[in-house]
């Protein structure tokens, strides 16, 4: 696995930074090098408050390479609150029927493994449907 | 502007070829193509192909398929666009003819799957989502287009079985192509049986992904010496439009704007309407991308395009043909190596050599190509010349 690459994006996989545009404060995530909306540069950082709701979802039966132990494993388009969509892995669902218009919350999970070369795992963001835990 | 002409074509059946590599199946192709124009002799041969250098661990195919079919020291270059990457090949060559640069240049597209098996080959293919916000929260390509249907039922309150009518569709069309994979019709019930592969998008909601060749020869109209025992058929139109590559960064992502734009576009350069041509090859690797497709492109009403498959619209004796023989769904899905198919199967429409597939009366195609979820949209005009 590619380490330096999975390293540099730990603000926004742990803490679900994205960047607020300086010109026009339209709130960014993922981070780009161009703000979409006004097509200013993008650097300052923002961190977003975790919460939203599904827009669309599925359930992947077919996994890629290592994320096979999770497999099926939900994932969703996240609309956050603040405006962008994210992608990302619904999580203690329990017995819960997901529903398009679920409000979710971020929650910091082990993501993937490498399982074949040195042990590494990936962490990153999940989504949990709301009131299920201490955070609310 | 010169005339740009199609005036060979060669095609593998798609398969689980074991017995072929990656430069003997793009040799096939070419050879066929060839054999059917033998006074012509490429200057250039664009390849499209998405996925070698991950599955069969080669790149620089330019040098190395040019030199497997004695046609070393001629102009040799790739083009990936994932599953559009043929199309953008064959760009290249329409691109490369105009300019007066080059006179006959040869296009293929090839891929090879089949050398791995299993999860390997599905992370492979979802190279062509966003790895770092995709990838990373195992997202597939058919959970991809999984979102979409997903949302789509959401949104138009359609039943689920009604995708059905794409998949029963191009099965169909498939039956009378000897250069498909899936040689029998599907039935309803078949499709309502199969299993989820990704909820709400099950087995028969995906092209089988398999391997491919198909090569096209194109040249210049005044080029061209003596008679040829079949007909010519004139690229008319040329289009390439992208959008976002990842379905979040798309304030609507039920709407395929690059499947539009380019549409439109390659229109424009044809002088029509989409609506005035005679058939529509598109992008049906999955049943929702048709749909989207057609709702894009104004064909079909936003919500209505499973209903009109439905009520037979799409069908080959219908008012807009599309996947005349099979398309993705029914022929194959050879990724990179998709576009030059359509293409191929275009022109032999156009050519009126498609057998019992014949549209009656084919003068005018579209063809598109999608990348991922309309992440790059690849449009030509074919007309008979």
């Amino acid at each position: 696995m590619e380490i330096p690459r999975h390293w540099r994006l730990k603000k926004q996989r742990y803490a679900l930074v994205g960047e607020i545009c300086p010109h026009c404060q339209g709130k960014i995530f993922p981070p780009r090098d161009v703000c979409p909306h006004c097509g200013g540069e993008a650097k300052e950082p923002y961190a977003f408050s975790g919460h939203g709701k599904v827009y669309s979802y599925t359930v992947v039966a077919d996994p890629p390479a290592g994320f096979e132990r999770n497999a099926p494993y939900a994932v969703a388009l996240v609309q956050l609150d603040e405006g962008p969509m994210v992608t990302a892995q619904l999580t203690d669902l329990g017995g819960e029927k997901v529903e398009i218009g679920m409000p979710v919350e971020m929650v910091t999970r082990k993501i993937r493994s490498d399982g074949d070369e040195r042990g590494m795992l990936v962490y990153g963001y999940k989504f949990r449907p709301v009131g299920l835990g201490i955070a609310k | 502007m010169t005339d740009v002409v199609v005036s060979g074509i060669g095609m593998v059946t798609p398969g689980e070829h074991w017995d072929l590599s990656l430069r003997s199946l793009a040799a096939k192709s070419i050879l066929a193509a060839l054999k059917d124009v033998p006074t012509l002799k490429p200057d250039a041969i664009y390849i499209g192909n998405f996925l070698g250098s991950t599955l069969s661990r080669q790149a620089n195919l330019g040098a190395l398929l040019t030199d497997d079919v004695g046609l070393g020291g001629i102009e040799g270059l790739t083009v990936e666009a994932a599953e559009a990457s043929a199309a953008g090949a064959f760009r290249l060559a329409y691109l490369a003819i105009q300019s007066g640069y080059v006179q006959t240049a040869l296009v293929v597209g090839v891929e090879k799957f089949t050398d791995v098996v299993g999860n390997q080959a599905e992370s492979a293919v979802a190279e062509a989502l966003d790895y770092d916000y995709e990838n990373i929260s195992g997202l597939t390509v058919a959970g991809v287009a999984a979102l979409l249907m997903q949302r789509y039922l959401h949104e138009y309150k359609v039943p689920r079985e009604s995708f059905g009518a794409f998949a029963c569709l191009a099965q169909s069309n498939a039956a009378t192509n000897p250069y498909a994979y899936f040689r029998k019709p599907l039935k309803m019930e078949a499709y309502r049986d199969a299993p989820m592969v990704c909820d709400p998008l099950n087995l028969y909601d995906a092209a089988p992904m398999l391997d491919g060749a198909a090569a096209l020869l194109l040249t210049r109209a005044d080029a061209l010496e003596g008679k040829l025992d079949h007909p010519l058929v004139k690229v008319t139109g040329s289009a390439v439009s992208v959008d976002a590559l990842s379905l979040h960064d798309r304030p609507d992502p039920l709407a395929f704007h690059a499947a539009a734009d380019s549409l439109n576009s390659a229109c424009h350069q044809a002088g029509m309407m989409p609506g005035d041509a005679d058939f529509f090859e598109l992008t049906d690797s999955f049943s929702i991308y048709a749909a989207l497709t057609l709702e894009a492109v104004g064909l079909a009403p936003r919500g209505q395009a499973c209903r009109m498959a439905e009520a037979g619209e799409f069908a080959r004796a219908g008012r807009m043909p599309i996947s005349t023989l099979g398309g993705m769904k029914g022929r194959g899905n050879p990724f990179g190596a998709g576009g030059a198919y359509q293409l191929a199967e275009a022109v032999l429409q156009l050519r009126g050599q498609a057998g019992d597939g014949q549209v009656k009366d084919a003068r005018r195609a579209l063809v598109q190509s999608l990348g991922g979820p309309a992440g790059t949209a690849i449009t030509h005009v074919l007309e008979r010349a």
